[in-house]
């Protein structure tokens, strides 16, 4: 290993990381950058899709896109006008395990923006003609989906790898389930997991960590509720037992996406920093990895072809994705199989592992360059249980990874003989 | 050299124009070489030429293969990419601040030395035509290439920046290095650093890189711009799914036309506010721009976005609708002519402009605080005008009075002299 590129101490860590605990449950971490004019806030609740009932799939995802459509206090022009009138964003969206939340605004405006996001967290009001508004954009969206190649390949994924796992089923809903939710679903789903026990937030840019905790214990510090439901437990998940292959026939599509995936290591856990290694040489680092090397530099038979590694919570995926012309489709699976196996089975090169190592090392400086991604971060540090010096740590740790490890990894989770492959795209 | 305030400006003997900006908030830098090319300057039958080329910029030169320096900005952590537009193409690299001489070797070395390999450049043809296949899935990607092959008689903004179909598969490696030599030299650049750099040592790293290469005297054709729009044409397309998009063009002024300013705020106050961001560095939503609360609200459209660009000659301003889908394409468009007249007989506040001036004061501030963002600024208003457009942008605005505006709306949005471009939704 070469001289560090960069100091340690320019990462977050725990000399500059503040965590504080409030009374009614919430946790902030905020970290300053007094360069900034500005102010990152993001968050989440432990309630997400995996909360909704069978038939009213979506519902998680139509609760947090109703929050901005009024409050006890602010109908939805006025509360959209107060937000945007102080060139500030605030959104709310919800995931599988987690209803999150996002906003920016100047400086002196952090107070206004930490008070809103509290009382539209505790006060929604769910008006009906907004609610049934935000259902016609929902239920546009799904069908904008349905011809979306990407979008399909994607669900069709989940659907055959996750089988009777919660999280086959579509976030967003389907277009029967979405118009079966109520406006008392609505509220009920709200009165029922909306509450400031686990709910983390993170600040970050130019505040000072004291006021931070200050204004927080002002705003969602204050927020007293006690949830009535628990997000219930994820079951157990076993990934299929043989490879399965699934198509979504679009008409009138030049390109087919396509996605060849397994089981990804559990995020933060002992092998998930080898497998991110392994990742960056498989589909990364420099054109997209040995991936693109193979299907897009010498074969040219993609704009995109890459691996991701996901993160989250659950059981998430590993996955090669790219977008191909449809008379390709069966060159570039090949091609992608081939590189599969070369993957499980022979050690990656030491001039390989060196040169991705030192990437994921050097970039470390980048990844925090903006608030968000920082806020992001810190948010992660949470939801994951790590050291507040884990990124600092994360050199020494990438350091002592072996190319036998990375095979060893690889071997474990990429079976080729139990791979789900999807695409979507002219019918085969 | 001249300096302002924060800036170190130089023009080296071969006319290679140099920005650079001191920031000491991270221990890294941006480098960016803009070269005043674009799809702006192809002609029919040649389209995409400044896009491919663009490509093989990543191909390696005489003196580097691909890899060489795909690996050697990935071992460092660095970032880099490149962009095509209409008016430009830009390179550029994010890395530590201490190897930022490895970005500034490469730009010398493919300013003038790219190889153009024959078997590159038809590689690279399939991957540009899957990157074409990928757009031509989005169907409001197909309105928009429809409705702006009909705002123009001549000018070459007619065309996608991709480039058409037939030219992709008819260009050869001749037209392509032909491009690259007839553009691609110091008299026709601009090279922007911002970062934790020092002025003098980085100006005379760039001298010794860049000074000997020479500067052809060629002066590459201007097209003949087009301020005003053809008559009202309408233009119609249909696909599979269920919904219906509509896109409604007028003409609009150049960045360095007097009127821009005041069509930024009239595009704000109807659509929402745009930012001049590249990099995700924040947003504000549109939810009490004007149609937003006349269109979306009210149920005649689902979604609806603004767009003007900043570019050198006359472009369009685009109004992009998703219908409601209990709504006719008729309806729409009236109530959308209802809320312009309005706007153009005068029925403005000062409260209005007032916010879009805040939005923008609070867009330029989210922008800060990303270094490789500031190193765009530094070049982008140079393609059309200079630094100072950009400093002086939110002054600009907030001098915008409401007459400005009304002239601005009834000069322009002229429903005589428009596109109306529609996507239906084939019945199955």
């Amino acid at each position: 290993m070469s001289e560090p590129l960069f100091s340690k101490q320019t990462l977050p860590g725990r000399d500059d990381i503040t965590r504080h605990v409030y009374a009614n449950g919430v946790t902030l971490l905020t970290r300053p950058n007094f360069s900034s004019p500005a102010v990152v806030v993001r968050g989440y609740l432990p309630v997400g899709a995996v909360s909704n009932p069978t038939e009213k799939l979506g519902l998680a995802a139509f609760v947090a896109s109703c929050l901005m459509t009024g409050t006890s206090q602010h109908d939805f022009r006025s509360l959209n006008d107060l937000i945007e009138s102080l060139g500030a964003s605030l959104s709310f969206s919800a995931g599988v395990l987690s209803t999150n939340f996002a906003g920016q605004c100047l400086l002196e405006d952090l107070p206004t923006l930490l008070a809103l996001i509290t009382e539209v967290l505790s006060q929604p009001t769910f008006p009906e003609r907004q609610a049934n508004r935000l259902r016609a954009q929902i239920l546009t969206a799904l069908d904008i989906q349905a011809q979306n190649t990407a979008d399909q390949a994607d669900e069709t994924f989940d659907k055959l790898f996750y089988a009777a796992h919660p999280y086959a089923l579509p976030g967003n809903g389907t277009p029967q389930s979405i118009r079966a939710i109520t406006l008392d679903n609505l509220k009920n789903f709200h009165a029922n997991y909306f509450s400031p026990l686990e709910l983390v937030i993170s600040v970050v840019g130019g505040v000072k960590p004291d006021d931070a905790i200050r204004m927080v214990d002002n705003t969602l510090g204050a927020w007293q509720k006690t949830a009535s439901q628990q997000q219930p437990e994820l079951p157990p998940f076993t990934p299929p037992a043989k490879s399965l292959r699934g198509h979504v026939a679009l008409k009138a599509k030049s390109q087919t996406d396509l996605i060849v995936g397994t089981l990804a290591p559990a995020t933060m856990g002992e092998e998930f920093n080898i497998a991110s290694l392994g990742n960056n040489i498989l589909g990364v680092f420099g054109m997209m990895g040995r991936i693109g090397e193979n299907v897009r530099e010498k074969s040219g038979l993609a704009y995109y072809a890459q691996s991701v590694l996901s993160n989250g919570l659950g059981p998430v995926p590993w996955q090669v994705v790219a977008g191909v012309n449809p008379d390709n489709l069966g060159r570039a699976i090949d091609l992608i199989l081939d590189e599969l196996r070369r993957f499980t089975s022979e050690p990656v090169s030491e001039e390989e592992l060196d040169d991705s190592r030192t990437q994921m090392i050097g970039r470390l400086p980048l990844s925090f360059e903006t608030n968000s991604a920082t806020a992001q971060a810190l948010l992660n540090l949470e939801r994951y249980k790590l050291d507040f010096d884990y990124y600092r740590d994360l050199p020494d740790i990438l350091a002592k990874i072996t190319p036998q490890q990375i095979l060893e990894v690889a071997r474990h989770y990429w079976q080729l003989d139990r791979l789900v492959i999807t695409s979507s795209g002219r019918a085969l | 050299m001249s300096k302002t305030a924060e800036l170190f400006l130089y023009t080296l003997d071969n006319g290679l124009r140099v920005i650079l900006k001191p920031i000491h908030t991270a221990p890294i830098a941006t480098n960016w070489v803009w070269y005043n090319v674009g799809s702006r300057n192809e002609f029919p039958g040649k389209t995409g030429l400044s896009h491919w080329v663009e490509h093989m910029q990543f191909k390696g030169t005489s003196q580097r293969t691909a890899s060489d320096m795909d690996h050697a900005i990935a071992r460092l952590g660095g970032m880099w990419n490149a962009f095509t537009s209409n008016d430009f193409t830009t390179y550029l690299e994010t890395l530590p601040a201490n190897s930022l001489h490895l970005a500034l070797e490469i730009e010398a070395d493919r300013m003038r030395n790219s190889l153009f390999d024959p078997s590159e450049v038809e590689t690279e043809r399939t991957v540009i035509l899957s990157e074409r296949e990928g757009s031509e899935n989005e169907p409001r990607w197909l309105l928009s290439e429809a409705v702006n092959r009909l705002a123009y008689k001549h000018h070459p903004y007619a065309h996608e920046v991709i480039g058409e179909r037939a030219d992709l598969i008819a260009l050869t490696r001749e037209d392509l290095f032909n491009h690259y030599q007839h553009h691609y030299h110091p008299g026709n650049a601009l090279l922007c650093v911002a970062g934790d750099i020092e002025p003098e040592p980085t100006i005379d790293l760039i001298r010794s890189l860049f000074g000997s290469i020479q500067a052809p005297l060629n002066q590459p054709a201007q097209p003949e711009s087009e301020s005003e729009l053809p008559d009202f044409q309408r233009v119609e397309l249909s696909g599979p799914g269920e919904t219906t998009y509509l896109q409604v063009a007028y003409r609009a002024p150049q960045a360095n036309h007097a009127d821009f300013f005041a069509f930024t705020i009239l595009d704000s106050l109807l659509a929402g506010p745009s930012s001049l961001n590249m990099f995700g560095c924040g947003s504000v939503s549109n939810r009490t721009s004007r149609l937003y609360l006349n269109l979306v609200e009210t149920e005649y459209a689902v979604a609806l976005a603004g767009g003007l660009n900043a570019s050198i000659d006359p472009n369009t301003y685009d109004l992009y609708l998703t219908l409601h889908p209990t709504r006719q394409v008729q309806d729409l468009l009236e109530r959308l002519d209802d809320q312009l007249n309005q706007v153009r007989s005068g029925q403005i506040t000062q409260a209005e402009l007032d916010k879009a001036v805040k939005q923008s004061r609070a867009l330029f501030a989210y922008g800060s605080d990303n270094i490789t963002n500031q190193g765009f600024w530094l070049g982008y208003a140079n393609v059309f005008a200079n630094y100072n457009w950009f400093t002086s942008y939110v002054d600009r605005l907030a001098s915008v009075t409401i007459e400005d505006v009304i002239r601005v709306a009834n000069h322009y949005l002229d429903p005589n002299h428009r596109v109306i471009g529609i996507y239906h939704p084939e019945q199955e």
